[in-house]
């Protein structure tokens, strides 16, 4: 790992003071940073510690659930607030990583963490979000991972948090600072495509430091479900993974969320597929509708070919859980 | 490891790393700095090893008290809390296994929550109190964790053991582990290439049961 100047600012005004020189990173968890590191994927000259940042609190605000961008993936997974308003957070932040791991990661960090594509992380490869303009080594190589919608023929990778499949479901908002002021960003348009920049994960500028996530109120609680299929049954990125969540009247589908995880540069939301749920009746007929009307444009590369049948399967076996059908 | 970034001056108003002095050995060239600095810094720099020079100005120093013992210590902040561990205390129990957080062969308790220290930098955790698998054991007598695992035979080559036992001792302190279910779940983090984990299940079933304090 290249040598780093370390620095823990004492107030949230210096750290925003200092994030904002170049070759500056902010360091919370440090479960995906220093992977990265040591690697010699990022080499910062600088890493600015915001660990005793206030910002870790859960608590109820005017526009629904916050959580602290240093909330720990542990913590927020089993707070009482989350687990009463919005279990299916819970249940993401549960399939991802491992215990230790999410005693370390944060909310923030979490959001941040960048693709875990095999030849990003490999310096000797060619890889465009790591070195633009050096060619993309997943497209014609080993991509069972990678992506089945948005992608370009400039990187076909996937974001891979369960945490933010389930925040896009939610309609959460991510709310940010630096020297300009705050910021609100929906989180569907957090994340970005990768298009001609897949150097770029985010719309997160430059000086900007996340202070938290907010979710607002739903009536989802009862009906939701985070179905992540995988390489084995836990501590592995998804292949494909689901947050359903359905508001129910009696067995009408007033209103629904989905969104998928393992097939994009971002946490996919399947609007299309939502619509096609609302006013009907709790069938696994109305859930294969839906599934395949999700699965429309989806477009594969070789290794993730399984993911066109696996992708609505893995749909519909989630709205079936969280509708209670079984 | 190759930095795509310009270099950047350090900040003036970051005092945390004594940066005054290193902006000296910047700003003044080597060897004005060499004439004014004791004589390791020299023997290094004869030696044309201007890294060392630079290595020594950039430690920053870390109080921790790893299993009752405090220790303040001088360290470079790439060093991760496993290195410092084993290369600097000496304590080796704790194993490295993939120093990349996917094992789980590093895990070690910082203020009582398990995590890899492999990615955890030292600096980070200055000031916490930290257990490894040296610090179970009360005296000659073992942890119940630790002879559940002999009992039941839950390891082979013993190499993961460390992590799977600080794993262990955390998972039933947080509630997890309540079913068979539950513990392969929460125990999933520990990677066994022998593939004890039957009887890893059972020493945790035993001690989760017999209802002891670990
Ligand atoms: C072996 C392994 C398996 C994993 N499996 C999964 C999985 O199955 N599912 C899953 O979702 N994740 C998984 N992860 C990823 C893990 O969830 C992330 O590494 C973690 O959430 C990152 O959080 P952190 O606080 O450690 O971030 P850090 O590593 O500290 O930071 C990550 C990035 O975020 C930036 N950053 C952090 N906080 C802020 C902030 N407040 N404002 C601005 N920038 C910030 C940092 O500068 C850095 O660029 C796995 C990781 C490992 C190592
Ligand atoms: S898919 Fe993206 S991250 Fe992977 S090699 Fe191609 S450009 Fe790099
Ligand atoms: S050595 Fe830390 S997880 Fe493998
Ligand atoms: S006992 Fe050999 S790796 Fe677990």
């Amino acid at each position: 790992m290249k040598q780093f100047q370390y620095s823990r600012p004492a107030t949230q005004q210096a750290v925003i003071d200092a994030i904002n020189k170049p070759g500056t990173k902010i360091i919370a968890g440090g479960t995906n940073l220093v992977d990265l590191m040591k690697r010699g994927v990022t080499a910062p000259d600088k890493l600015i510690d915001i660990n005793h940042l206030p910002l870790k609190n859960i608590s109820i605000g005017k526009g629904g659930l916050q959580i602290g961008a240093l909330a720990l993936n542990s913590v927020v997974s089993e707070d009482k607030l989350v687990l009463q308003n919005h279990p299916l957070l819970s249940m993401a932040l549960k399939a991802g990583a491992s215990p230790q791991l999410r005693n370390m990661a944060t909310v923030g960090g979490n959001i941040l963490q960048r693709t875990r594509c095999a030849y990003f992380y490999d310096t000797t490869m060619p890889c465009n979000k790591r070195e633009p303009g050096s060619g993309c080594g997943a497209i014609g190589g080993y991509n069972r991972m990678h992506a089945i919608f948005g992608a370009s023929d400039k990187c076909i990778a996937v974001h891979p948090s369960d945490m933010c499949v389930a925040l896009v479901a939610l309609d959460a908002t991510v709310i940010v600072q630096s020297k300009k002021g705050t910021r609100r960003i929906p989180f569907a348009d957090f994340h970005r495509l990768p298009g001609e920049h897949p150097d770029l994960d985010n719309n997160l500028a430059a000086g900007e430091l996340i202070l938290g996530v907010e979710i607002p109120d739903n009536n989802f609680a009862k009906n939701s479900y985070y179905l992540k299929i995988r390489d084995r049954q836990s501590y592995a990125f998804a292949l494909v993974s689901v947050a359903a969540a359905l508001e129910l009247d009696g067995n009408t589908i007033k209103n629904a969320r989905l969104a998928m995880g393992g097939v994009a540069h971002k946490p996919w939301r399947l609007v299309e597929a939502e619509k096609a749920l609302v006013g009907k009746t709790v069938s696994a007929e109305t859930f294969n509708i839906a599934a395949q009307i999700a699965i429309q444009g989806a477009k594969t590369y070789g290794g993730n070919d399984f993911k066109l049948k696996l992708a609505p399967a893995t749909i519909t076996e989630a709205l079936k859980h969280a509708s209670g059908l079984v | 490891m190759k930095s795509k970034n310009p270099p950047e001056e350090p900040a003036h108003e970051d005092n945390f790393l004594e940066s005054s002095r290193r902006d000296f050995l910047k700003h003044s060239g080597l060897l004005t700095a060499i004439a004014f600095t004791p004589s390791p810094l020299v023997k290094a720099a004869q030696s044309g090893l201007d890294e060392k020079i630079a290595d020594l100005y950039e430690k920053v120093p870390v109080s921790l008290e790893v299993n009752g013992v405090k220790h303040q210590l001088s360290i470079e902040p790439r060093v991760t809390l496993l290195d410092l561990l084993r290369e600097q205390l000496e304590l080796t129990g704790t194993k490295k296994g993939c120093d990349h957080g996917q094992c789980g062969a590093c895990t070690v308790h910082v203020d009582g929550h398990r995590v890899n220290s492999c990615l955890t930098l030292g600096v980070i955790v200055s000031g916490k109190k930290i257990t490894t698998i040296e610090g179970l054991a009360k005296g000659d007598q073992l942890h119940p964790m630790q002879e559940a695992f002999i009992k039941h035979d839950g390891f082979q080559c013993g190499y993961c053991t460390p992590g799977q036992i600080m794993s262990a001792v955390a998972c039933i302190r947080e509630g997890h582990a309540n079913s068979e279910h539950e513990i392969r779940e929460y125990m999933s983090g520990n990677i066994c290439r022998c593939g004890a984990y039957p009887n890893i299940v059972n020493a945790i079933q035993e001690v989760k049961e017999g209802g002891q304090a670990v």
